[in-house]
């Protein structure tokens, strides 16, 4: 039994760990034809057919190119430095429910690398760990411009998670749990928290932007001020871990989005499915139905990117403590009036 | 009078610096008017052409390199007269005169041939200024796709007498096919 639970595990760990890093190879290449597209271009289309070998070829260009050290004092840090931001973006993914459950050789597959209870505060963890990878590489390169780089994004990740964990508040509020198992399975059917929660989704998506680093709040590696930001030092590899784990983490948080507000893997008709096709089919069709959704967002960033120019420092702030917070506030105190309300009408 | 009926497209807009409303200061609206926008390229037709399989369209005007024309019995057109160099606006045609021996007389239409003709391909700006001078048509612009090669040697795209008269059989050719007609 226990040995089933391991190998049962370690299957749904590897998976994950291939998908997270199949999707955010394939995310880079999404990215340029998707830009091509938006500019009425057509996007790298030699490597294979329509391109579909570009991130290998992309890879493999990285991986020849010559491994440059700074002269700087901290080498182990300018190493530890894309190690966290790829580790970081990678640990994020074992908490997030993939699907229902799978019913196999006898057995109820629970389809979540692990299940704890604090998943949300997890996430937040893991996330603010983040920052240290940027901070870190940026203050071990020894150049002044992946320095100030590394302070806009620090200052810019810690502002925006404010707000981000307000609006997660309102959510918690709601739904009483901090699993993100639970919320999956209270969103069943068209019971989606976005229908519920709005303004938070909306807080929470403009923050998903700030915490990935990306357009419009990309400020981090803004190329016309800071060269290429806190990877400006970083050659080879080390800087396609940066580059990988950027978009490791657009594909998390993309879940994340999709998992708290979207409805995870619940679509309309699911437990009819269950009912008549069967449990497996139907929750193969909810995992899919999970990586829809998750592969809109991914979409939606990056239509995002080639539609909204970057903002300013002070506008970013701005929006950060002078907008998003206070709006966060009073999602929470709106939440909790019509919670209250609505236990005393029961 | 404003300043959009100055405007020739009609689209100029005046720069305001008044007060945003409660609505335009949360963005969103612009925000998803600017999405609306990138989506709809999204869709359109692209403009790229995918070069070594695809080539764009050459106009009816087009003109390609040069050839010095051979007449009906396969003589050379040229008397080495100079115009074409005089009216070539680049300055990219040279040439050298010599008299016509007696036994060279089914080479040479005229008495005075270009023993030398020599085009700088880099400096030639395909204009066609001296297929219109030449009093003898004996220069044209024909329209050869054949795009003049690059090369990392300068000698190399100086066009001599070997690349640029016409081939004889396709003089003779060319008259067989006149005479069927």
């Amino acid at each position: 039994m226990d040995q089933a639970i391991i190998i049962e595990k370690s299957v749904i760990i590897i998976s994950v760990f291939a998908l997270t890093m199949l999707m955010a190879m394939y995310s880079t290449l999404a990215e340029r034809k998707i830009a091509a597209w938006l500019q009425d271009r057509i996007g790298p289309n030699r490597a294979g057919k329509g391109g579909i070998l570009q991130p290998l070829a992309d890879g493999l260009k990285l991986f020849a190119k010559e491994e440059f050290t700074p002269n700087t004092q901290n080498k182990f840090l300018f190493v530890t430095g894309p190690a966290i931001s790829m580790s970081m973006a990678l640990m994020t993914s074992a908490v997030i429910p993939w699907g229902d459950k799978l019913h196999l050789f006898g057995r109820d597959i629970i389809l979540q690398a692990t299940d704890i209870d604090v998943a949300i505060l997890y996430v937040f963890g893991v996330l603010s760990v983040g920052v240290y990878g940027i901070m870190i590489g940026g203050w071990a390169s020894n150049n002044k411009f992946s320095l100030m780089s590394a302070m806009r994004a620090a200052s810019q990740m810690i502002s925006y998670e404010v707000a981000m964990g307000m609006s997660i508040i309102a959510l918690v509020m709601m739904t009483q749990t901090l699993s993100l198992k639970e919320i999956a399975e209270q969103q069943s059917g068209m019971n989606w928290n976005v229908f519920y929660q709005p303004v938070g989704f909306l807080i929470f998506l403009v923050c998903s932007f700030a915490e990935t680093n990306r357009t419009p709040f990309d400020l981090a590696e803004c190329e016309a001020e800071l060269i290429g930001g806190y990877h400006t030092e970083y050659s080879s590899m080390r800087m396609g871990f940066y580059l990988f784990a950027e978009y490791a983490s657009m594909f998390i948080s993309s879940t994340i989005l999709a998992v708290l507000y979207f409805g995870a893997y619940n679509y309309p008709g699911m437990d009819w499915m269950e009912q008549n096709v069967g449990v497996n089919i139907a929750n193969v069709i909810g995992m899919f139905a999970l990586f829809a959704k998750l592969c809109f967002f991914i979409f939606f960033y990056m239509w995002v990117r080639w539609t909204i120019p970057r903002f300013r420092y002070d506008q970013l702030m701005r929006l950060g403590w002078k907008m998003l917070i206070p709006l966060s506030i009073a999602n929470i105190i709106i939440t909790a009036i019509v919670l209250l309300l609505h236990d005393k009408a029961i | 009078m404003s300043i959009e009926t100055i405007s020739l497209s009609g689209r100029k807009k005046e720069v305001s610096n008044k007060k945003m409303t409660f609505l335009e200061s949360l963005y969103l609206v612009a925000i998803f008017k600017g999405l609306f926008i990138t989506i709809r390229h999204l869709f359109k037709r692209k403009v790229t052409i995918k070069y070594p399989e695809q080539t764009r369209e050459l106009s009816p005007v087009y003109r390609g390199q040069h050839m010095l024309m051979r007449d009906e019995e396969g003589k050379e057109r040229c008397t080495a007269c100079g115009l074409c160099a005089l009216s070539c606006p680049a300055e990219a045609i040279t040439m050298k005169a010599d008299e016509r021996k007696p036994d060279e007389k089914h080479l040479y239409r005229e008495e005075k041939y270009a023993s030398i003709y020599e085009i700088n391909m880099l400096r030639c700006i395909f204009c066609g200024l001296c297929e219109e001078a030449c009093p003898k048509q004996a220069i044209y612009l024909t329209k050869s796709k054949v795009m003049v090669k690059s090369n990392t040697n300068r000698e190399d795209f100086i066009f001599g007498k070997d690349k640029l008269v016409m081939p004889l059989d396709q003089a003779m050719r060319n008259t067989q096919l006149k005479a069927v007609n």
